[in-house]
């Protein structure tokens, strides 16, 4: 062990050391034990020594290197923030698996999957805290089993800014969270503070929110909450109708469509039946796009509806339903070119307009009557 | 430690609107200013309900990229950010161009936020302007033979909109740098559609006073000054219009002298910048035509 790492420990004692299962103290004058003031006091699991001084207490550190070492990394080598440091920790399973068979099992990389991140931590001895360092490989979960050959290599962390901007398809992505991360990148080597970086990145405010729902402090403002805080063109969500809210819901925040597991309800005393998720960082709040398309819906729920009458045969009505689901689903693209028997069919929707639309484009050439009382 | 946040608008729609905060923020990151910068927007993520929490620092200093005060600055941000018994008048502006700084706790987190007055109001968003004109021109010493147009909205949408304009076109006319300097408007007069009747210079400048390239400034404002008929095919710069030249810059806030802005608000407010403002400075020079 290095001669640096030990004068750091030694000097931490001063204020107490409490670290996966290591514990080392210096007495201060007036302690009522029997012990006396400035002498050491170092533990590892139990095994505990009373009285050491300076010396002894070196030469029993030494003897506890991977415990000491590894304090050093937690101590030195983590980016400043409780909540970086517990999302680095869990990362590593620090509440299931203890030291020192977190040690080994690191040597050859530990699993942790966030949203659709999969990151392993392994152990790195060329590391800037240390033998006892951690280096952190980051790529799409989806990926894990690809040869990294396959995958283009970043090492910038902010480079994930770029590649969570798009999906697949090259489409503009707004919602961070959204399922539709593009895969074939990794970060082979990053350090604690460019993977927090980067993960920041990919999915932004989700550690420190993790963080507070685990210390029971996380600041859920609930829909009603959320709508009679908005102001300007958005002050009219207020008046969506509550029934509405929970289309909102399931059009919006279940997990087909949004990562963040959905805390906020109606209200303090009313629950939404639209499934929460099963996701690991919550959401707090309606988010601006569900405040944006709230708005929207608000205003078209503010129509009255009225009676149309459309002729149609049974298939006919089916694809409509089938139509909708497609677009709803996301699947619109998956339609196979000559899968005629598929109502999302391009073909078959083709056909429908050709034999049900008007040249005004009107579902069987019934006009839509805008307005109320018009 | 301190942490600068910039906050700016975002777009559910459009991917590039959020590309200069970022490009900023690099900029001033890469000076080691502060311990940590980060972006925040009303319109993507982090949101400004969450950009406080995203800092460990314990000192924040929060940087509006946005073009004047308003419904934003004075509204929106604060009430988003959850600072604590915010009160316009702390910003002791009024004219709609002064305001500087105020500082407050905000209710979600234990820090100490300095709220700093929109970029685009800083004194030093006239040099960001000017530093514009050299980028389209090619030319650092430009401004003899020059008209300069400085274009913003107008005031359907934002009352002191039409003042930040004003008051950066006043500066810079004050300056006697460029022959003649106006302020453009899209939505009253003086229109920016009929840009050459405002100018007799055969060369006009024209740099519109928004935070990020979109609709207006690469769709509205080049068809409706006559660079194209059609913006989707593009315009030469210079574009010759009733035989003058008109060389037009696109969204000001672009501009990498921009980083310099938010770094002169920071400091107004309180920031230790060390030499970060003169590094951006010195950095973000325009190149003469011999060194291209």
């Amino acid at each position: 062990m290095e001669d640096a790492q030990l004068d750091a420990f030694v000097a931490a004692a001063e204020d107490g050391v409490d670290c996966d299962g290591l514990v080392a103290a210096r007495r201060s004058g007036g302690d009522s034990q029997n012990e006396a003031a400035g002498e050491y006091v170092f533990a590892v699991d139990g095994d505990r020594r009373d009285g050491l001084d300076e010396a002894a207490f070196r030469s029993v550190a030494s003897d506890h290197s991977s415990y000491v070492g590894n304090w050093y990394f937690w101590e030195r080598g983590v980016p400043p923030g409780d909540d970086r440091v517990a999302f680095l920790r869990w990362l590593e399973g620090t509440d299931t698996t203890q030291l020192p068979e977190r040690l080994d099992r690191l040597e050859s990389g530990v699993h942790a999957t966030w949203g659709q991140l999969h990151v392993t931590v392994s152990l790195d001895p060329d590391g800037d805290a240390g033998e006892y360092s951690r280096q952190y490989a980051l790529c799409h979960a989806d990926d894990v089993t690809s040869d990294g050959a396959d995958l283009t290599e970043y090492h910038d962390p902010l480079d994930a800014r770029e590649l969570s901007k798009l999906d697949e398809d090259g489409r503009y992505r707004p919602l961070k969270t959204a399922p539709m991360l593009q895969r074939g990148w990794h970060f082979p080597d990053l350090g604690p503070h460019e993977l927090v970086r980067a993960v920041e990145c990919f999915y932004p405010a989700t550690i420190p929110n993790w963080y507070r729902e685990g210390e029971g402090d996380l600041d859920i403002d609930n829909w009603r909450d959320t709508a009679e805080r908005q102001t300007g063109i958005y002050e009219v969500v207020e008046e969506l109708p509550r029934e509405a809210v929970e289309w909102v819901a399931q059009a919006c925040c279940v997990d087909s469509q949004c990562l963040k597991r959905r805390e906020w309800e109606y209200d303090d005393d009313e629950e939404l039946a639209a499934p929460a998720g099963d996701g690991e960082f919550p959401c707090r709040e309606p988010c601006s796009l569900v405040v944006a398309a709230a708005r929207k819906w608000t205003i078209l729920e503010g129509e009255s509806e009225r009676t149309y009458e459309f002729e149609l045969t049974p298939s006919e009505k089916n694809q409509l339903e089938e139509l909708i689901d497609a677009v709803a689903d996301g699947r619109v693209d998956d339609v196979r070119e000559a899968d005629v028997g598929d109502g999302a069919n391009r073909y078959r929707a083709r056909y429908l307009r050709a034999k049900r639309f008007d040249e005004d484009g009107n579902l069987c050439g019934v006009e839509t009557t805008n307005g109320d009382g018009e | 430690m301190q942490a600068l946040v910039i906050v700016a608008h975002g777009s559910h729609l459009n991917p590039e609107s959020s590309a200069p905060t970022f490009a900023h923020a690099d900029t001033i990151r890469a000076t080691s200013a502060f311990d940590e910068v980060r972006e925040a927007f009303w319109k993507e993520e982090p949101h400004f309900r969450e950009a406080l929490r995203t800092v460990a620092a314990d000192e924040v200093f929060v940087v509006p990229l946005f073009i004047s005060e308003g419904y934003f600055t004075e509204e929106v941000i604060p009430r988003e950010l959850r600072l604590e018994g915010w009160d316009v008048t702390d910003w002791e502006s009024g004219d709609g161009v002064s305001a500087s700084h105020a500082t407050y706790t905000a209710d979600d987190v234990e820090k100490r936020v300095h709220y700093a007055g929109p970029a685009g109001t800083h004194d030093a968003m006239s040099d960001v302007i000017v530093r514009r004109a050299e980028s389209v021109s090619g030319d650092p010493d430009v401004g003899e033979g020059f008209g300069l147009a400085v274009v913003g909205h107008g005031t359907k949408r934002n009352e002191h909109s039409a003042r930040a304009i004003e008051y950066h076109a006043d500066r810079i006319r004050e300056r006697g740098r460029f022959d003649e300097v106006e302020a453009l408007f899209m939505d009253e007069e003086p229109e920016v559609d009929d840009v050459t009747e405002y100018f007799d210079s055969d060369d006009v400048v024209v740099v519109p006073l928004f935070v990020a390239d979109g609709y207006h400034t690469q769709e509205d404002i080049p068809e409706d000054m006559g660079l194209t008929e059609d913006y989707r095919e593009g315009w030469e710069t210079p574009a010759t219009v009733d035989g003058q030249q008109i060389w037009y810059a696109g969204a000001v806030g672009t501009e990498p002298l921009m980083a310099d802005v938010l770094l002169e608000r920071a400091a107004d407010a309180g920031a230790d910048v060390g030499d970060a403002i003169e590094q951006v400075r010195e950095g973000t020079r325009v190149s003469g035509p011999a060194d291209d």
